[in-house]
Formats: C-alpha cells, structure tokens, sequence
C-alpha cells in the first residue's frame, strides 16, 4: 500500500475523524520525483476534545509511529474537533518551503 | 537514550528563557519548517536560543525521544515544551502564543 494510503487508514481507524485530509507535499521538497516523504494532514475529530495541541499532535504521531520512524520525513499537522473546524471556516494552511536540509539526512 | 545527551539537553532549555531546537541556525535555517518558527519569533522580538541538531546526530534524536515528539523543530518556553513548527505557526495566528510569552514573561519587542 502506498504511504499516502496508509496513512489514511490508520488515521480513519484510530481516530474516527468526520474529516480527514491527507495530502502528498512531496513534489514541493528536495526529493526524487514521486517519492511519499512530505505531508499535510488535517484531522478533523471529536476525539481531541479537551485535548490541548501538543497532546493532539502526539496523539496522531503515535498512530503514525512506523511512518514516522522510517517512510515520513515531514508532517504537516492540523488537528481540530468538529466546531473549531467549523469556527475557522474549514481553512486549509500552507505548509512551510523547501529549504534543501534534507540533503543531509541520512535517513 | 543516553544521559550526557539528556543532561545537555535538560540544561539548555532549563537555563534559557526561550529555546529552538532546528535545523540550521537562526540566520541560514536549513528546512522550511524551522525556518517558519524562526520568522514567528523575530516577529515577535523574542530573544531565543537557537540550536542546530544537524551539527549534533545524538542531539538530533536526543531531542525527539525528551521531547516524545518525532520532528524538530521544538520550541521551548521556560522549561515547557510548546510545540513544533505547525502549533507554533497556529498560535502565533490565534494570538494564543503571544499570550503564552506574556504569562511567561518574556519580553517580546516586535519590530516597529
């Protein structure tokens, strides 16, 4: 399975999101061409109710943890229970550019 | 994990107000994602330490594994781990982060 497609998968399972985005930034790196090493996410769950962000961000790190540790270099991450998403319109965000760090990993 | 790397790592953001772990330094960031972090806090006029991981591969992950948070950059305010680029980012936007940095006293000096 694609990454992207994982992603997706254990996120829906885990988190029962009533929306979720997943979107492959990867084109925007220094990376080969269709690589799966850059992300955004949007998580849309009432499971982060009175959760505060950290909480929420350690919370998806942890469903994604295999990726993370190996097939993700970076996540882009935007978590929000039902009304917040719908108190700030259902805005996308832009994740930050490529600076070409990534030239030195080794990973 | 190794204890001189925790040690290190429980001293600076100890004894620094406000402290960036990144990649690149705060003048030349080398990845997009610090060098947001870095833009909110000179907004601000928020004197930080910046630290550069990718000099460091045991501080690189010395850092994820004090922190339980897998990417750098990480933000510190006075001992408290704040978040990463894009909590930061939605804060700074929110206001909510400014208002962190008050409560915490530091001073912040936008530019005029």
């Amino acid at each position: 399975m694609s990454v992207q497609a994982d992603i997706e998968a254990k996120l829906q399972t885990s988190l029962a999101p009533s929306h979720l985005q997943v979107v492959n930034e990867s084109h925007m790196h220094n990376v080969p061409p269709g690589s799966e090493s850059h992300f955004k996410v949007i998580v849309v769950s009432e499971h982060f109710t009175g959760m505060p962000r950290v909480r929420r961000h350690q919370a998806v790190n942890e469903v994604l943890r295999d990726e993370l540790s190996s097939r993700i270099h970076a996540l882009s991450l935007r978590t929000h229970t039902a009304d917040e998403w719908a108190a700030q319109g259902g805005q996308t965000f832009d994740s930050p550019a490529c600076l070409g760090g990534g030239k030195h990993d080794n990973a | 994990m190794d204890s001189h790397v925790t040690e290190r790592i429980r001293q600076e953001v100890q004894s620094n107000d406000v402290v960036l772990f990144m990649k690149g330094t705060p003048v030349f960031p080398q990845c997009g994602f610090s060098a947001a972090v870095v833009q909110v806090l000179s907004h601000l006029g928020v004197k930080f330490n910046g630290i550069d991981v990718l000099q460091d591969p045991g501080l690189r992950q010395g850092v994820k594994d004090f922190s339980n948070w897998p990417t750098v950059p990480q933000l510190y305010v006075k001992g408290e781990f704040v978040g990463g680029c894009d909590i930061v980012r939605e804060m700074f936007q929110t206001g909510e982060l400014q208002t962190l940095l008050q409560e915490k006293g530091i001073q912040a000096q936008p530019a005029a």
